[in-house]
């Protein structure tokens, strides 16, 4: 009787995992599988072994699109952090009004992609953008920021800072009112200074979420796609393409999906080596406590 | 007196700092409602014009006669209320059958669907894509619903929550002769409620804002969701609408959102605390 009832839990479960088995599961092997063929569009094409990764390594454009994802997630990710630490610092300080504050730095973090590239398109365009409009009223040349190969990368991760500011904010704000009050009065009857009182109470303090805040982003910037897509598809020639959007030329635009899909493991690969150097700092940090 | 030794004491420059920086995130955004409130013909070749009167209101109107617009938000809103309401309900029952119910393999189906969290959406979406074109589901509500149930996120959240609620409430139950799913459905949810709506709240953002899978999956326009749309739209503005009506559709497509976000502020600000404590 009690074998019976063992398995009814699973119908608890089942429905759940049915779809995970079907959605995620099953599509997770088949990418690994079509990395290994060649496919065309709806066929399942023939066995190349690790053909596709051969010729992965000797693309230029795909080499060039990881190279534009690393220089952009290096470009996003330090400051972002920093931004949101010094936000959530001062937004901890500011009693009354930090709400208001609060609100205002996070309210961009809500919006879709396309929303976000909507907005920056017409404040970075030359002719009708916002900052265009600025530099003409200083008597300055406005600066071509999506179609410059060196403003480019800096014009997207600016609009990404923007956008993604919000959530490390919130993170580094929770973790600041986790630390507990009596180490600053301790800190203020040594006469510590602010700046010492950061590094000595408030940085240990913050390790785990320094952490978190470091590893989430730069897994998120590592797939960053929607800006590129959108503000510049890539372009100039190239000098914006991001791994992402490299994978989604070559599934959607070429139909080469075995081609994509090994461009897709490379990344899963490094977006998981990331992952476990999370799980392995988290544990360190925690240990050091 | 003594909280107030590290609250409540941002210095003139920290506010000058904060100040500036709160202009620096709201000049986009302002700049993109005063474009929305021009003519078009006025914004041709001379976008300062948004700086000065006479603002109208005629783009706004324009979106409201025009349908494609309203289709857009009409799928968003079947497709994220449908997303959240399928993630409730599976990731509950989950949680219930992983944090109670002994059955065969249970660590191990646990881990399986921990190991989850670690797969980005770029590793099976082509995949996916193509399993979708097998079924026929493309360009369809299920189509569009399905991918962003198998999340394990919800899953993981609501067992850890439910491993929290003391099992002696269960045991009570048991004695008066409950069922397991009556136990499930009259005492166990009833208490996972701050949990479901946090979850919802997530679900139902991030469903609405998710641009990857509706990008590939609608590809006929009355299927769009709004992120689409509006992503269509500025592809090719300049044919087609003009400034103004373009930056009413941002506008018009954030609102929902934004009237999300001010509602449920709360359950967002305690999810994160939840976050970086763990």
């Amino acid at each position: 009787m009690s074998g019976a009832r063992d398995w009814r839990g699973l119908l608890f479960v089942a429905p759940f995992l049915s779809l995970y088995a079907l959605i995620l599961v099953f599509p997770l092997f088949r990418g690994m599988w079509l990395s290994l063929n060649r496919v065309d569009l709806f066929g399942d094409g023939h066995f190349v072994g690790a053909g596709n990764y051969v010729r992965l390594a000797r693309d230029p454009v795909f080499s060039t699109s990881l190279l534009n994802t690393f220089v952009l997630t290096l470009m996003i990710v330090p400051v972002l952090s920093v931004v949101a630490l010094m936000l959530a610092l001062a937004l901890n300080n500011a009693g009354r009004g930090a709400a208001l504050m609060r609100g205002i730095f996070f309210s961009s973090a809500v919006l879709s992609v396309t929303i976000v590239t909507l907005i920056w398109r017409f404040v970075l365009a030359p002719d009708a953008g916002l900052l265009g409009e600025l530099w003409k009223s200083l008597g300055w040349q406005p600066l071509a920021f999506l179609s410059d190969p060196h403003l480019v990368l800096p014009a997207l991760a600016l609009t990404t800072i923007w956008w993604s500011l919000g959530l490390p904010m919130l993170l580094f704000l929770a973790g600041l009112q986790q630390i507990p009050r009596d180490m600053y009065e301790a800190a203020a009857l040594d006469n510590a200074s602010r700046w010492r009182t950061f590094w000595r109470i408030t940085v240990p303090a913050l390790r785990r979420t320094i952490v978190l805040v470091v590893m989430l982003q730069t897994a998120a910037q590592l797939q960053i796609f929607g800006q590129a897509q959108l503000l510049t598809a890539g372009g100039p020639s190239g000098a914006s393409r991001t791994a992402v959007l490299f994978l989604f030329e070559t599934a959607f635009g070429r139909w080469e999906l075995g081609y994509a899909s090994a461009a897709a493991e490379i990344l899963f690969l490094i977006i998981l080596a990331v992952t476990l150097t999370q799980y392995w700092a988290t544990g360190r940090a925690q240990g050091e406590r | 007196m003594s909280a107030s030794l590290e609250r409540g004491r941002l210095t003139p420059l920290g506010w000058a700092g904060l100040v500036l920086g709160a202009l620096i995130m709201i000049a986009p955004l302002a700049w993109t409602l005063l474009l929305s409130l021009k003519n078009n013909a006025e914004l041709v070749g001379h976008s300062g014009a948004a700086l000065h009167a006479p603002y109208t209101l005629e783009n706004y109107a324009a979106i409201f006669g025009n349908s494609s617009t309203m289709r857009w938000l009409l799928n968003s809103a079947i497709v994220s209320l449908g997303t959240t309401a399928g993630v409730l309900v599976l990731a509950s029952l989950a949680a219930y059958g992983f944090s109670r119910l002994e059955f065969p393999f249970r660590r191990t189906l646990f881990v399986i669907v921990l190991l989850g969290l670690a797969v980005p959406s770029q590793a099976v979406i082509l995949p996916q894509h193509q399993l979708f074109a097998w079924l026929h589901l493309h360009n369809s509500y299920p189509g569009l619903i399905l991918p962003g149930l198998v999340g394990p996120f919800g899953v993981f959240f609501m067992t850890t929550y439910m491993r929290g609620i003391p099992r002696e409430l269960d045991e009570a139950a048991m004695l008066d002769g409950a069922s397991r799913w009556t136990i499930f459905w009259k005492v166990i949810l009833p208490l996972t409620v701050p949990a479901q709506s946090t979850l919802a709240v997530f679900t139902f953002l991030g469903t609405w804002n998710d641009y990857w899978w509706p990008l590939i999956s609608a590809t006929h326009s009355d299927m769009y969701t709004l992120t689409v749309g509006l992503a269509a739209a500025q592809m090719n503005y300049a044919q087609t609408s003009g400034l103004g009506y373009l930056m009413a559709q941002a506008v018009f497509a954030s609102i929902p959102i934004f009237i999300v976000y001010i509602v449920f502020q709360k359950q967002i600000v305690s999810a994160m605390a939840g976050t970086a404590v763990r």
